[in-house]
């Protein structure tokens, strides 16, 4: 039952000041999403992808270009955009039952309605029986899950999720992933993952946006056209895994080129352009 | 000597118990022949007395309540002083500078300028003592205040609260346990600062003031009985006040599950 929520982003730039000066951040990104669609953004640190989420879901402002929602400019934050944020960001002081409910403190809906929809979403991600537990009381995995039911309560039109699974162990995030692709199929919602962990952008997504730091800029968008489940293991996903590892070291080629460029002394990259170029290359190896 | 010779809930006991009995050892063998020094069980007797004639409760009653009305008015001034300071960085930046300097003024120096105002009698003493529960009150419920995890913050932003659900469901939450600590501390400041007023606003009824009685009349056991009760009350007050805040705050626990 995909639901409306087509998001378009057309050329969009941000940038930060840093000591007086202007540091571009994202420069003109244009993407669209589509209701229902899945789409991983991946890209090495400092590559503005959280910036970018943080914009959709309107904790930002101040940028160039548009960001639409349904056609319509995207101005501080709505209960129309969820988002998951790597820390659970649960409150210490509430059970799993109450930090859930804190997602339809101002939803249109009637107690009944709310009661109900609480209990449903603790269904959805696997936590019956922990209601009434504190956050203190759960792994991290499972703190995860509380902060993913709390987004998606109030049947928001976007879910969006900064590198969610990125502090849980190798074993708990596989799990994770595998549950958040089956509350995706059961919800029908639009979902955008920031990852920087290319078999899970694959694994989830429907395509895969690689993003290229300094500034952030869209390098590829790579389509997955495959079945869902899928096995990682499978060639055709190896393929896809080496399509879009091949994207970062070109980008390590890039930043290599700029940096000689550098020591013949016409680039016009920062001092700490070349920096890029470890973190890339340990990233696609 | 192994330690569980002694039931581990009366362990504490055991050094208040060494020195009474020292204290029974040094009258009952004439270790020192001073007036000072009264006999554990003239002590006792005074304490019956006090309590059968009911003279012990007027004054602790006297006593007790200046102590409530000076705390309950300096603890709600501060925390709206201090929720005030934490929320805003205008007033911060106005009234911290002042406030900060204020504080460093020991309180004692404030009852000359008290009783200039107020006089010697009950308005001054509350006046003193809802000053002692002021401070660590304001304190604590500011640094409660700004300490608020900016994340949170974010969270309650993305889930569009009002400002009154920010501080109901956020702000005050996450600072309660700095104000508790507040009001624990302004509360125990305030019976040490009960017993001060008495002594130095000389005046009225009081526990403080049983005690200078018997000082003045070299009635040792009348001294010491006062010192007890004082102490009794103290730990009673700070007793009650550690209750409340660990039922608020039940759930800093620890961790009880790991999957």
């Amino acid at each position: 039952m995909p639901r409306v929520g087509t998001l378009h982003i057309d050329h969009l730039s941000k940038q930060y000041a840093v000591k007086g000066e202007p540091l571009p951040v994202l420069d003109n990104i244009t993407l669209t999403v589509n209701p229902g669609e899945f789409v991983s953004i991946v890209g090495s640190s400092g590559c503005g992808k959280s910036t970018l989420l943080r914009l959709i879901v309107g904790l930002e402002d101040d940028y160039q270009g548009e960001v639409l929602l349904d056609g319509q400019r995207v101005v501080g934050t709505s209960l129309d955009r969820g988002i998951v944020f790597q820390e659970h960001r649960l409150f210490p002081w509430l059970t799993v039952e109450q930090n859930v409910a804190l997602g339809l403190l101002n939803a249109r809906f009637t107690e009944a309605q709310k009661t109900q929809s609480v209990r449903e979403h603790i269904a959805l991600v696997g936590l019956e029986g922990f209601e009434t537990a504190y956050p203190h009381q759960l792994s991290g995995g499972m703190s995860q899950r509380v902060a993913i039911a709390r987004a998606l309560v109030n049947r928001p039109e976007v879910l969006l999720l900064d590198e969610p699974f990125g502090a849980l162990d190798a074993l708990t995030r596989a799990h994770l992933q595998q549950e958040l692709h089956r509350i995706w199929q059961a919800e029908g919602i639009t979902m955008i993952l920031v990852t920087h962990d290319v078999e899970e952008a694959i694994y989830l997504g429907d395509k895969v946006v690689v993003m290229e730091p300094r500034p952030g800029r869209v390098r590829r968008i790579v389509p997955v056209e495959l079945a869902h489940p899928r096995d990682r293991t499978a060639l055709p996903f190896a393929r896809i895994k080496e399509d879009v590892l091949a994207e970062f070291a070109g980008e390590a080629e890039a930043a290599t080129a700029a940096r000689h460029a550098d020591r013949r002394g016409d680039g016009t990259r920062g001092p700490d352009s070349g920096s890029a170029l470890p973190n890339g290359l340990r990233f696609a190896l | 000597m192994r330690a569980d010779i002694v039931p581990r809930p009366l362990r504490g006991f055991v050094i208040p118990a060494l020195l009474v009995a020292l204290w029974w050892a040094a009258v009952r063998f004439g270790w020192s022949t001073s007036p000072l020094l009264v006999a554990p069980g003239k002590v006792w007797q005074t304490g019956v007395d006090q309590v059968a004639s009911g003279k012990v409760f007027a004054a602790l009653g006297a006593s007790l309540w200046r102590d409530l009305a000076g705390f309950a008015i300096g603890a709600s001034a501060g925390l709206l002083f201090g929720a005030l300071l934490g929320a805003s960085r205008l007033a911060e930046r106005f009234i911290g500078p002042s406030f900060h300097t204020l504080k460093q003024i020991s309180l004692f120096a404030w009852i000359p300028l008290l009783s200039v105002w107020f006089g010697l009698g009950d308005a001054a003493k509350v006046a003193f003592l809802s000053l002692a529960a002021f401070f660590p009150v304001v304190l604590n419920t500011f640094e409660g205040i700004r300490s608020v995890p900016p994340d949170l913050l974010e969270v309650a932003r993305v889930l569009r609260f009002t400002p009154a659900q920010r501080w109901r469901k956020v702000i005050l939450p996450s600072a309660a346990p700095a104000i508790f600590a507040g009001i624990h501390l302004g509360l125990i400041y305030a019976w040490l600062a009960t017993l001060g007023a008495e002594y130095l606003l000389v005046s009225g009824q009081g526990i403080g003031n049983l005690m200078i009685d018997g000082r003045e009349h070299f009635w040792m056991d009348m001294v010491l009985f006062g010192v007890f009760v004082v102490g009794l009350v103290g730990f009673t007050l700070n007793w009650i006040a550690s209750r409340i805040e660990a039922r608020a705050l039940a759930w800093r626990g620890r961790s009880v599950a790991q999957f």
